[in-house]
């Protein structure tokens, strides 16, 4: 059912790309109600072979789009710098893509501190990425708070999911 | 849609005896008391003076009722219990049948229609045991569309009459309508009478909504909408259900606003990422102000009622609490240091409270705090309580209850301030604000 589900938004998200918006389009960035990283285009769900390197689905899966947060931090792992280093790297090495941050936080916490939250999680990674030589200009941050969460128990096992960055790749078109 | 959000009723008060007659020895409730012991009091059908007012006889005394029951201050006399019940608003009460199945209080009403589809409502308060009237006699005239509001009229009249605080049951709501899986919700700001009554909803679901706020006059609701992509601020005129998004600066979210308690401007935080601070704004145009400038988060402002400070959420100690500073920034004062984490202040509209949300050990409370940081009590407990909203008065919050798990859900709840009478409002709702009284 997951696995399900994950494929036909991996696939609206793969379609989306392939349209030519202006930068940072409304509806691209924001498929359907709410946040294309909320719902699940997870990297490891799928396995999936050869992927183009320079294709969206490549980053989203073989690099990961998704990078996790301590409890109520907003500094970035280890983990997730190298994560967020390979992303730079496809974001560099594919100049016509760009990209929204999206920020989230778990459930344990009020809806507006959360907010805060996730957007500096969200200028962490950007700040990163940034850092490693990806124009500011291809980058938008968006925070989405405890307002799409991924996994939704209560529990840590959930919350640690929770607590993420999202980098959607948007369509092409930087002139 | 348009005109049924507002097209309430013009009420036009017309007192039956010109001045209020007081009692000699006030029946009272006092509310402070801890031990105090709901009022027994009876509300028998209205009086149907007209025909065509038969309808509305027997709906306008089971509101009055419920308001004041709902209050957790009065305690119903169910109908079956009664000896004698009144047959006309002007004959003398027998007060005899009224003590006997120890009704304190007793409201008497008629209502009848008086043409173009409006209704007139009429009402006295009696202390049975002192058998006198408790104030005077009043009349309500309006649309029928809002009978509802006539019976709130009346049981605020009563409340009033008898615990001595202000009215608050002629008021409205605006809070989230949420629907669908918590991974997927569904939200829209709507709007319904205080007891969840009459909701009308006032945006679709195609976009994430949140903390919707009354204007101080009531015509307008202020909220945060990702209707763009990215949270953002919209004014929303109640009367037309037209609404604008207000003037954003490039590169920033903005969310959380809240008005001056004269109307003219907001305070909001607004996002760069690299910083959430807190800022101001006038809505008849001009630059935003900056009210905090600092690297920590800086979030969830609140005016107090006279204007001349705003109490707002700061995690610069290294944890979340609560802080004042002046409505122009500056210098602030932090008011919490208990154990935990506080946010989502709200100033009481007396002034003297603050209503607060805390996280301590896993738990979410409500609580209250004197505006100086003393005398801290809190309200309630559960898996995550939230974003209390003040009612007119000053007496009762209500909040937003979520319950645990994948198939968690919020509920709206009520509290009065003494920690007592819990009660839930509606489900699938979050983020309530409470109107001002209705004129």
């Amino acid at each position: 059912m997951k696995t399900l589900s994950t494929v036909v938004l991996m696939s609206a998200a793969l379609g989306l790309s392939a349209c030519s918006g202006g930068l940072f389009d409304q509806n691209n960035r924001l498929g359907g109600a709410g946040a294309n990283g909320a719902n699940g285009v997870g990297g490891s769900d799928i396995t999936t072979g050869a992927l183009a390197p320079n294709s969206v689905a490549y980053f989203d899966q073989t690099i990961g789009n998704t990078v996790l947060f301590a409890v109520d931090q907003s500094t970035l792992s280890d983990v997730a710098r190298a994560t967020l280093a390979q992303q730079a790297a496809w974001l560099v090495a594919n100049p016509t893509y760009t990209a929204v941050v999206e920020g989230h936080a778990d459930e344990q916490g009020t809806r507006i501190y959360n907010l805060n939250l996730g957007s500096s999680r969200a200028a962490a990674v950007r700040d990163f990425l940034v850092s490693q030589g990806v124009s500011d200009a291809r980058l938008q941050i968006v925070t989405y708070g405890k307002e799409r969460p991924l996994e939704i128990c209560s529990e840590e096992a959930c919350y640690a999911k929770n607590r993420r960055s999202v980098t959607v790749i948007g369509a092409g078109a930087v002139s | 849609m348009k005109t049924k959000v507002l097209a309430l009723v013009s009420l036009v008060f017309v007192s039956l005896w010109g001045g209020a007659i007081m009692a000699q020895s006030p029946l009272r409730i006092e509310i402070d008391n801890p031990n105090i012991e709901p009022m027994p009091f009876a509300v028998p059908a209205f009086i149907a003076e007209t025909a065509g007012a038969d309808q509305y006889a027997q709906r306008l005394a089971q509101v009055v009722a419920a308001d004041l029951t709902g209050s957790g201050l009065f305690r119903e006399i169910p109908e079956n219990a009664f000896i004698s019940t009144l047959t006309s608003f002007d004959s003398p009460v027998q007060f005899s049948d009224w003590k006997a199945i120890n009704a304190q209080a007793l409201v008497s009403g008629s209502v009848s229609t008086v043409g173009d589809g409006q209704i007139a409502v009429k009402f006295r308060v009696y202390d049975v045991f002192a058998e006198q009237e408790l104030g005077g006699g009043l009349q309500f005239v309006g649309s029928t569309d809002g009978w509802r509001r006539m019976a709130h009229k009346v049981a605020d009249a009563v409340y009033s009459r008898i615990t001595g605080e202000g009215p608050y049951f002629d008021s409205r709501v605006t809070f989230v309508s949420e629907t669908g899986p918590k991974n997927a919700r569904q939200k829209r700001i709507a709007i319904m009478d205080y007891d969840g009554k009459n909701t009308q909803f006032l945006t679709t679901d195609q976009s994430i909504v949140l903390a919707p706020r009354f204007s101080p006059d009531g015509n307008s609701v202020i909220y945060t909408s990702y209707e763009t992509g990215e949270p953002q601020m919209y004014l929303l005129d109640l009367s037309t259900v037209n609404r604008r998004r207000l003037a954003e600066q490039p590169g920033t979210m903005t969310f959380a606003p809240r008005f001056s308690p004269d109307g003219q401007s907001i305070v909001y935080s607004l996002t760069t990422g690299r910083n959430n601070d807190i800022y101001r704004m006038s809505l008849g145009g001009g630059a935003a102000q900056r009210l905090t400038n600092d690297p920590t988060i800086e979030t969830a402002p609140s005016f107090s009622p006279d204007g001349d400070q705003i109490v707002f959420e700061s995690d610069r100690s290294g944890t979340q609490q609560l802080y004042v500073m002046s409505a122009i920034g500056g210098e602030a004062t932090r008011i919490s240091f208990g154990q935990g984490r506080y946010s989502a202040p709200v100033w009481s509209p007396r002034g003297d409270l603050i209503a607060f949300t805390k996280q301590n050990r896993g738990r979410f409370h409500i609580g209250v705090m004197n505006a100086d940081g003393s005398g801290e009590r809190l309200l309630t407990a559960s898996f995550l309580d939230e974003s209390p909203t003040w009612a007119p008065n000053g007496r009762v919050l209500m909040f937003t209850r979520e319950s645990a798990g994948a198939g968690g859900s919020s509920t709206l709840y009520s509290v009065d301030i003494s920690g007592r009478n819990l009660r839930p409002i509606r489900q699938s709702a979050s983020d309530p604000s409470w109107s001002p009284l209705l004129e």
